[in-house]
């Protein structure tokens, strides 16, 4: 009987643990505001991110700017008689964990607008989900150039496959040439080694860059992929020293990133990795140490402390005291619930100061049309539901933090 | 420059990480056949008991001057979590079905990792670790890194004191006893139970040694690091034959430079550019354990093979 007993009591400890840490996962859900009057109606504004796992410090990011706005929106009172409520979910950054997060939105009928994800393959298992109810999303972050002009965008062919996905984030369709061309230009880079994780948005910006450095006449002396869950990169680091390469160019996020700098550094190659705004975070910099320092990063947009219209932002992110910073996409996450706010706006108000029974499909469409100053400039949507903000900015590691070199549009 | 010597230091020093885990799979299959899939959890818990440490001492303390309360933190977190785990979940199972303890390992592996998750502080995305100062060291064609100099000393030692414990001691020499019928080195007047914790607690005690290389190697230290890890500790003990200590060092030794080698060198084997880089290393991994479990299902030094199993 001892044994029984202690077989239960190590049953009991087991699932307690685990319980316990899924109610710690979940007890971040509807920590925006209501304060709900008489009678206004419910707006909730769903938001996907990675929340927990390596990517949760960007993601934490866009949640927190996403909330910020549904705050603002009902401190304001922007639309009358309706009542903004966020509900945030974790992807973990796993396209599965996405897709069961947009049907939970879908059955939640006052969800009018998502903001989110993070990653591109996140967003493309969302997609069709969100699409099929008619539910508009608007993502701070995703950038592969698929999600809006379809699978054939680089054959000129370019046709939109979901009218509901709309984002604030420039494509890699841009972001990769513009580093091709800061590095190629302006930094004298002329032998880059090209290397990326394998995922959506990875390889996608890794074959943009690579496609428009050759075009400028320098040259690709590697390329290698990774698998972003292992840590050991020595033997792409060996490669990278022997390749006798000038540059790296990484299509990837920070977790990795950061860890393949510094060991590549280590490896003797004293020469900057270059990656997209999936490795500009506060994260790389812890990750990366002291090897990382001269490293650069393009990200979307101008750099946001400079922008007036930021500056709001930037305070009122500060007074309603959130942990976690916001991060790469904060500006574009605020934007992007604006986006959705707007939308609920127009509909409400051509219906009567009331939401309309298919107001879901009228967001949708709404969406489409707003345009507004927004704290990351002008933000509207193209035919495709792009952004057409096309700025983009190129940040360097320096005195622990990133500081913009280079900020512009991709000439082409 | 040929790159051949640096990748296979790289695949070595990747190989000694693997089998410093790799014991303690082997020593506690060889003595109760179970496959301990918490192994690799302990390992992860090894590194933030070295953190922890750090954390602890005035920041500024020179980190070779930390390394051996660090590595003491590590030793202490993991085997006090390994026996425990051995006392509460293990133990109570012994005699019962086979997939019983294996079902509690797995259990216990999810367990520990979402603890770690939920209540280390800061541990929700990598922690970073710290490292020992002072520039590589350049030998010939290779260079070699401070954080890997501790994976070549402790490697190493850490293989000559198990093989000395195991030979010479009378605990060691009760463990080989218990291998190979527990039933009869009990009635030799051997306390079995005493002898399979002492087993928990030593791979632990290597496994929390391979935390700390891994941490000065990488830098970082995270909830996840175990899983991947652990499974490639468990294939190299496969590869070496598990149940055979020296075994799963060869195995380990095998397996990380085999990866590296196939990182390094499949892109450039004409027809198989798709298959090459790094991130088909692992699929490489699996399919030479499968060769050599196909060829010689007993692993390269392969012990007896069970007889009860």
């Amino acid at each position: 009987m001892r044994h029984r007993s202690l077989l239960i009591l190590t049953a009991v400890l087991t699932t307690g643990a685990l319980t316990l840490t899924a109610c710690g996962s979940r007890d971040d859900k509807n920590s925006g505001d209501s304060g709900t009057g008489g009678g206004t109606q419910t707006v909730v504004i769903g938001i996907d991110a990675p929340l927990t796992g390596d990517l949760s410090a960007l993601g934490l990011g866009i949640k927190n700017s996403a909330d910020l706005a549904a705050k603002q929106a009902n401190a304001t009172k922007h639309v009358d008689g309706i009542t903004f409520k966020v509900e945030a979910l974790d992807d973990q950054a796993q396209p599965s964990s996405g897709q069961q997060n947009a049907s939970k939105f879908v059955a939640n009928k006052e969800v009018l607008g998502v903001v989110g994800p993070l990653n591109s393959s996140v967003g493309e298992s969302m997609q069709k989900v969100l699409a099929d109810a008619k539910l508009v999303q608007v993502s701070p972050a995703n950038t592969s150039p698929s999600l809006t002009q379809g699978q054939n965008w680089n054959g000129g062919e370019k046709v939109r496959p979901f009218a509901s996905y709309f984002r604030t984030a420039t494509t890699d369709a841009v972001q990769g040439p513009f580093a091709a061309q800061y590095l190629f230009n302006d930094a004298k880079k002329k032998k880059v080694f090209v290397i990326d994780d394998k995922k959506t948005y990875g390889a996608g910006l890794a074959g943009t860059f690579k496609a428009e450095f050759e075009k400028l006449g320098g040259k690709v002396v590697g390329t290698e992929h990774i698998d972003p869950e292992t840590k050991d990169f020595s033997s792409v680091a060996t490669k990278v020293k022997s390749a006798g390469a000038d540059v790296v160019y990484y299509g990837g996020e920070y977790p990795a990133a950061g860890p393949l700098s510094k060991q590549i550094k280590k490896a003797g190659a004293k020469i900057p990795l270059v990656g997209g705004d999936g490795i500009y975070s506060g994260e790389y910099i812890k990750l990366s140490g002291a090897e990382g320092v001269g490293d650069l990063a393009t990200s979307v947009g101008a750099p946001i402390d400079t922008l007036p219209s930021a500056k709001e932002f930037v305070e009122n992110y500060k007074k309603a005291g959130y942990k976690e910073p916001f991060e790469a996409y904060g500006g574009y996450s605020y934007d992007a619930a604006w986006a959705v706010i707007e939308a609920v706006k127009a509909v409400v108000e051509a219906n009567d100061g009331k939401l309309p029974s298919d107001a879901r499909e009228k967001v949708a469409e709404a969406t489409g049309k707003v345009d507004f100053e927004g704290v990351t400039g002008k933000v509207s949507f193209d035919e495709f539901g792009d952004t057409t903000n096309k700025q983009l900015t190129v940040y360097e590691y320096k005195d622990g933090n990133w500081a913009a070199v280079k900020s512009g549009e991709l000439t082409s | 420059m040929n790159e051949l010597p640096q990748q296979l230091v790289n695949g070595l020093l990747l190989g000694s990480m693997y089998g410093l885990v790799a014991i303690g799979y082997t020593m506690v299959y060889g003595i109760v056949q179970l496959i301990n899939f918490a192994h690799g959890e302990i390992f992860m818990t090894g590194g933030f008991g070295a953190l922890t440490v750090w954390l602890i001492l005035p920041s500024g303390t020179n980190v070779l001057l930390a390394l051996p309360l660090m590595i003491i933190g590590a030793i202490i977190v993991a085997t006090t979590i390994a026996v425990g785990a051995e006392r509460f979940a293990y133990r109570p199972l012994r005699g019962g079905p086979r997939l019983a303890p294996l079902i509690t390992a797995i259990g216990l592996s999810l367990a520990l990792q979402q603890a770690v998750w939920a209540w280390y502080p800061g541990a929700k995305s990598a922690r970073t670790f710290p490292e020992i100062p002072g520039g590589p060291f350049e030998l010939g064609p290779v260079t070699i890194q401070t954080g890997d100099v501790f994976l070549l000393i402790a490697a190493p030692l850490s293989m000559a004191f198990l093989g000395y414990f195991v030979m010479k001691t009378r605990t060691g020499r009760g463990m080989q006893a218990t291998a190979q019928d527990p039933d009869t080195a009990k009635l030799m007047g051997i306390n079995t139970d005493r002898i399979i914790v002492v087993a928990f607690a030593l791979g632990a005690a290597f496994a929390a040694i391979g935390a700390v290389a891994y941490g000065l190697k990488y830098g970082e230290v995270q909830f996840r690091m175990g899983f991947l890890l652990g499974l490639k500790a468990f294939t190299a003990a496969v590869l070496g034959g598990i149940g055979n200590i020296y075994g799963a060092m060869i195995g380990g030794l095998t397996l990380g430079v085999a990866e590296t080698m196939a990182a390094a060198y499949i892109s450039e084997v004409p027809g198989l550019e798709q298959l090459g880089g790094q991130s088909w290393a692992n699929a490489w991994a699996f399919v030479l354990l499968i060769l050599v479990l196909l060829f010689r299902p007993q692993g390269i030094l392969g012990e007896r093979v069970a007889d009860r199993a």
